[in-house]
């Protein structure tokens, strides 16, 4: 029985599409009422006051609370069903870290409490940190970027000052692979560098030839996440690292893919200087939606003062604030994502050192057993021995069947599995990309591989219309096209759709 | 339309004495899917070979459309501007991106067979 795992969501997310919260409204209907007006009223004269009254949707609280509990009810979650998402490692969030982070003297805390008030946060942060350059093999880590991309554009922030205070300022040069992910690009480019892409080769690795070829006295540094884009372990990563130290450059390691090494190697030991994590992935705390995530970044010793600020030290067996001497700056006012920071080390306890320096071992297990049975339905893109992840093509299945990667994930979806990530890395022609992360049992994995195998036969039957699938879920397939072309962002806009139609 | 060449990078030009006028064949538009947006250059425009000329926007990637050859912008094709899906629709006609006056001819681009052999 091909369900979607041991929980599918099927259950939840069959029947009828949820009406909009525009069509439940009816007019003079309100979720909860203004009491009486007991203050003389004021008439507001100004000239942007609106002349029309604003379009809400006028419905009962009980309509209300319906509406979002049935969208949730049927929006897939880590939760519901399986979830391969490669290169965002979904993993499961355990329950423990959530009762942690909703203890009060926790989520209650004002982030601008002073420093005596607050010693049991700021050991919390103190401590993770230590244990996260413990983890990556760096020195000292700042917990201000909120997110992985802010944390790339810290890390290159750091190479860019460094540089400037060590008048190298003719180095404007950071080298991104064409596997990368493109937040890798965009953050050299908004840090003011200029971008130059080395190519990756037949066997999915950094092109060491073209890397030698591309190097000069302007590099600043590489950006590499090690295992790369592709799944795959950069063998060469000390040659790598010495080709960037030798021109001086610096190399930064995007946490990426930390998952699949945790316990197993480290970035600083393979030459990287600065570390970006992912904290939401890697240690399992909520994400996607729109966050808060957690990007701490850590550096080598000699980028200690480059570090954004303030971070917390432990002086006279106390813990304060430091603001590094020549730090970068801020990247976002408060810690605010702290609760998130709190769920990872929570994560990092439950697990302890035994688990942790397992956890690497047992993510590329779970990716190697599902690579071993995807194999067999659609090719692999580098038929090398995958980590974490591994990235299939349908690129024949195009040619002789006009079957799309796009196709293959939304009739997935019909199985009560998430999509994988589809067309990434752009290298490879109709990518499907797997990571089935640590917290999948093998049953699960199973499921997918059964489920895959259905659905790419089923796919190429001759009377098949690859546009009807997803054929159970309430919602079909979406027209991409309309909201690219008439992007419509506000509410009141609905009416532009239904032209468009 | 046998005069038509095709580059490793999806174009397709035709020379006309010293103008050429140039695309993205029918393979790249079927890659990129409904293309929703495209900015064209500034006629006067000096481009070298492999300059990126157009930016073509799909519903799930942008795409660039380099110059064939060292060549000056002479006339865009404005109705791409409104209805992009031009290019879609007639991707070697009336899908054209650009007429440019070519400052150094290079007329290595691959035939039609040769292209397709590419591409398959």
């Amino acid at each position: 029985m091909v369900s979607g795992g041991n929980a599918s969501s099927l259950p939840l997310v069959g029947g009828k599409p949820e009406p909009t919260i525009k069509e439940l409204s009816s007019p003079g209907r309100r979720a909860s009422n203004f009491p009486k007006l007991d203050v003389p009223e004021v008439k507001i004269n100004h000239e942007s006051l609106k002349k029309e009254k604003a379009r809400l949707p006028e419905v009962s609280e009980h309509d209300l609370v319906m509406h979002y509990s049935r969208l949730a009810h049927r929006n897939f979650a880590v939760d519901l069903g399986f979830y391969p998402l490669g290169s965002c490692t979904m993993k499961y969030n355990p329950r423990f870290a959530d009762s942690i982070a909703s203890d009060s003297r926790f989520a209650n805390m004002h982030p601008s409490m002073p420093e005596e008030f607050t010693q049991g946060c700021l050991k919390v942060m103190y401590e993770i940190g230590n244990y996260l350059c413990e983890i990556t093999g760096m020195d000292y880590a700042s917990f201000q970027p909120p997110a992985g991309a802010s944390g790339e554009l810290t890390g290159l922030l750091i190479i860019k000052k460094y540089l400037e205070i060590n008048n190298l300022t003719n180095k404007t040069e950071i080298i991104v692979p064409d596997s990368a992910h493109g937040t890798n690009p965009a953050s050299a480019r908004m840090a003011g560098f200029t971008v130059v892409e080395v190519e990756t080769d037949d066997r999915g690795m950094v092109n060491i030839e073209k890397l030698k070829d591309i190097v000069n006295e302007n590099t600043a540094g590489l950006m590499l996440t090690n295992p790369n884009t592709g799944g795959l372990f950069e063998e060469e990563i000390l040659t790598i690292s010495q080709i960037i130290h030798n021109a001086g450059g610096l190399l930064y390691y995007d946490g990426a893919n930390l998952n699949a090494i945790v316990g197993t190697s480290r970035p600083g030991d393979m030459g990287f200087d600065i570390v970006h994590s992912n904290l939401h992935k890697t240690f399992a705390t909520p994400h996607g939606g729109g966050g808060p995530g957690s990007g701490p970044v850590a550096v080598k010793e000699f980028l200690k003062e480059y570090l954004p600020g303030p971070i917390v030290q432990n002086k006279d067996r106390k813990y304060n604030w430091y603001q590094p001497e020549n730090s970068i700056g801020r990247m976002h006012g408060y810690h605010g994502n702290f609760l998130v920071t709190l769920r990872a080390l929570v994560y990092m306890k439950l697990l302890g050192k035994e688990g942790l320096d397992t956890l690497g071992a047992y993510a590329v297990l779970n990716a190697r057993y599902l690579s071993s049975k995807v194999s067999k339905i659609i090719p692999l893109a580098y038929d090398e021995p995958c980590m974490h992840e591994f990235v299939t093509s349908v690129k024949d299945l195009k040619k002789s069947h006009k079957i799309k990667a796009y196709d293959v994930g939304k009739a997935l979806l019909d199985k009560g599995f998430h999509s994988p990530t589809i067309y990434f890395p752009l290298i490879v022609p109709e990518a499907l990309m797997f990571e089935p992360t640590e917290t999948q049992s093998k049953e699960t994995l199973d499921d997918l591989a059964d489920s895959l195998k259905i659905i790419i036969s089923d796919l190429q039957q001759e009377d098949i219309v690859l546009e009807d699938y997803p054929k159970n879920l309430p919602v079909g397939r979406p027209n991409e096209l309309i909201p690219a072309k008439f992007l419509t962002v506000n509410w009141g806009d609905f009416e532009l759709l239904e032209i468009t139609e | 339309m046998s005069d038509i060449k095709y580059l490793e990078t999806h174009e397709w030009y035709l020379i006309n004495e010293e103008v050429i006028t140039v695309g993205i064949s029918d393979f790249a538009q079927n890659e990129l899917g409904d293309i929703v947006y495209v900015t064209l250059p500034e006629v006067g425009q000096s481009f070298e070979k492999g300059g990126a000329v157009v930016e073509v926007e799909a519903t799930k990637t942008v795409a660039e459309a380099y110059a064939p050859m060292d060549c000056t912008i002479t006339e865009v094709n404005s109705q791409l501007e409104t209805e992009p899906e031009t290019i879609n629709n007639d991707p070697c006609g009336d899908g054209w991106m650009f007429k440019a006056k070519v400052n150094a001819v290079d007329d290595s681009g691959m035939t039609y067979q040769e292209y397709e052999t590419f591409v398959s």
